[in-house]
């Protein structure tokens, strides 16, 4: 059972149009939208939940104005200057605490309390493509490789319970720690750029992580007709880097018209670019169980 | 005064419009580069670098011959970066948010103070633009305290406009806290649209003044004006769909230079965006 993730390492590239169009085109398969932070997917699939649960993580430290005596030891410790002093007395700030427990430790007067973290919420969902595994990060909140992690292995344990073939995953953008953990174990990665500085910039780190942790590359150039100077940098990169150039797309507005409609672009009747779209899925399914079976 | 571009979402153009507005900023400014995952902001300023630092992090180091296997470290390691296994002690070097707890409670002085690097802040000049960006060395995970190193160098006697990290979770919320000003660029598609409602919900708290800027309009929906109507959020720009900007922007060029038809648009948003600090301030002394 092969796992394909989509990345781009810049946003909007076209990422997520292009998951749900894949997700369209594939078939016994599990969808998982693993940019918990700014999810999208959903806006083409329209799920209906079908489950949800609260997503607790570490813990939040916040003062006892009762208990405390105001002696600062808290201050003094917090190595992410978090406590403020007020004119109603020490105060976690909420956005710097890392919840590292150490004022807890060290408060004299017991006067911290340290409980769990409510960071956002987690649904299974059903779409007319088939389950979909998705997440809602609270505003703020550490975007968690920790519930990155807990929505691929609920993919994953589903996939296997119910005979699914195939988890297709829409990553989260950037190279930091959701993307490390929307990587691991995963057969596939396909980068989605586009012939921009800022596209091929990030494709070169994002391609990096990739190499960072062993996961076989493909590479889908979207908007390639901007411009063909960029585009040939980026096909040189490929070859040197034996990265799987597997499609290229033209700017076209019928991205945002089917998003508008509510489609993918392989849905939408009034795009051209349907065909190429299968193609490149064509391509990027083989490959993936290519991989999967090497 | 000290301005954060940020978007509920990447790919809005949040970098498009920060190179634009401090190449048209007409007092001394300082751009500095938050999006430290994905730094583009140099890409178009092209600023000579001239300084460089690396970016630590404080880790702990075990000494085996002085742990006599307590535990009260991996005890108040609330990351599990530090544990231990029967006599021995191991410690997660890349896990390790730096909160020096377990160097502070271990008994027996077994743990000293190592260091792992972050990435690195670097800073130069683009023309009379001082320049300022963290980059995340690839693999870590960890940026907001590489931000707080960069942070540290924003100069107080310039303006400072802030390219921060797309997105509404803890790196975004680190970047744009202690602005005066919030710019958030969105476009007007459904997309567009609900990472808005995410980022203004995930900013609110901070206090700032927010303003809009709504990039490529004249396609999508009206979604996003709408609710900028709906909740009083001020549209301080509209850029217009124009392939001639995504084609300057795919040559690395600041559409004020490229295209000098938008310098007034940009010299626009400047003021308003002043505006904008300005009415604050005054509401702040009559408060």
């Amino acid at each position: 059972m092969p796992e394909i993730t989509i990345l781009s390492g810049k946003g909007g590239t076209g990422k997520t149009s292009l998951t749900a169009a894949f997700a369209h085109l594939a078939s016994n398969h599990i969808l998982c939208d693993l940019d918990v932070d700014a999810p999208d997917l959903h806006l083409i699939l329209k799920p209906e939940n079908e489950y949800l649960e609260e997503f607790f993580s570490g813990h939040e430290a916040i003062i006892d104005q009762t208990l405390c005596t105001g002696c600062g030891e808290c201050i003094e410790r917090c190595h992410f200057d978090a406590i403020k002093e007020t004119p109603d007395g020490l105060v976690v700030d909420q956005l710097a605490c890392e919840g590292c427990k150490v004022c807890v430790h060290f408060c004299p007067a017991d006067a911290i309390e340290f409980p769990m973290r409510r960071c956002g919420q987690w649904y299974l969902s059903k779409t007319r493509f088939g389950p979909l595994v998705h997440a809602q990060l609270f505003p703020g909140e550490e975007n968690s490789g920790l519930l990155v992690s807990l929505l691929r292995q609920q993919a994953r344990g589903m996939a296997e319970k119910e005979g699914y073939d195939l988890i297709l995953s829409d990553g989260a953008p950037g190279i930091g720690c959701p993307v490390i953990s929307s990587l691991s174990g995963t057969d596939l990665a396909v980068i989605v750029t586009e012939p921009t500085p800022s596209g091929t910039h990030d494709l070169d780190r994002v391609v990096d992580l990739c190499e960072h942790f062993k996961i076989p590359v493909a590479v889908i150039i979207n908007k390639y007709d901007i411009n063909l100077d960029q585009v040939r940098t980026i096909e040189n990169f490929c070859q040197d880097h034996h990265l799987n150039l597997v499609g290229k797309l033209p700017y076209d507005h019928a991205f945002t018209e089917a998003m508008v409609q509510v489609q993918t672009i392989t849905e939408y009747q009034a795009s051209g670019l349907a065909d190429e779209v299968r193609k490149i899925w064509t391509r990027v399914e083989t490959l993936a169980r290519l991989k999967k079976a090497a | 005064m000290i301005i954060a571009i940020a978007s509920g979402k990447g790919g809005t153009g949040k970098t498009t419009v920060a190179a634009a507005l401090v190449k048209v900023w007409d007092r001394p400014v300082q751009a500095v580069d938050l999006d430290v995952e994905e730094p583009n902001l140099a890409l178009y300023l092209k600023p000579e670098l001239t300084g460089r630092e690396i970016s630590m992090m404080e880790i702990p180091l075990a000494d085996q011959d002085k742990c006599t296997a307590c535990g009260a470290c991996s005890e108040i390691c609330q990351f599990k970066a530090i544990s231990v296994l029967g006599e021995y002690i191991l410690t997660f070097p890349e896990m390790c948010h730096g909160c020096g707890g377990c160097l502070a409670v271990c008994p027996e002085g077994a743990l000293s103070p190592d260091t792992r690097e972050l990435g690195e802040v670097l800073w130069g000049w683009a023309g009379e633009i001082d320049f300022l960006m963290g980059r995340l060395r690839v693999g870590e995970a960890m940026s907001p305290p590489l931000m707080r190193a960069a942070k540290k160098r924003l100069d107080s006697s310039r303006d400072v406009i802030i390219d921060a990290p797309p997105g509404v979770s803890c790196p975004a919320v680190n970047a744009v806290k202690d602005t005066d000003v919030i710019v958030l660029v969105t476009e007007p598609t459904p997309f567009g649209f609900y990472d808005l409602k995410l980022a203004r919900e995930a900013f609110t708290p901070i206090g700032a003044p927010m303003g809009v800027v709504i990039n490529r309009t004249g396609i999508g929906d009206k979604g996003v004006y709408d609710y900028c109507h709906a909740t009083g959020l001020p549209i301080l720009l509209e850029i217009p769909y124009d392939r001639q900007v995504a084609e300057a922007y795919s040559r690395g060029e600041v559409i004020v230079d490229a295209l000098p038809e938008y310098q007034n648009m940009f010299l626009e948003l400047s003021s308003r965006i002043r505006d904008l600090a300005d009415r604050r301030m005054k509401e702040a002394r009559y408060a």
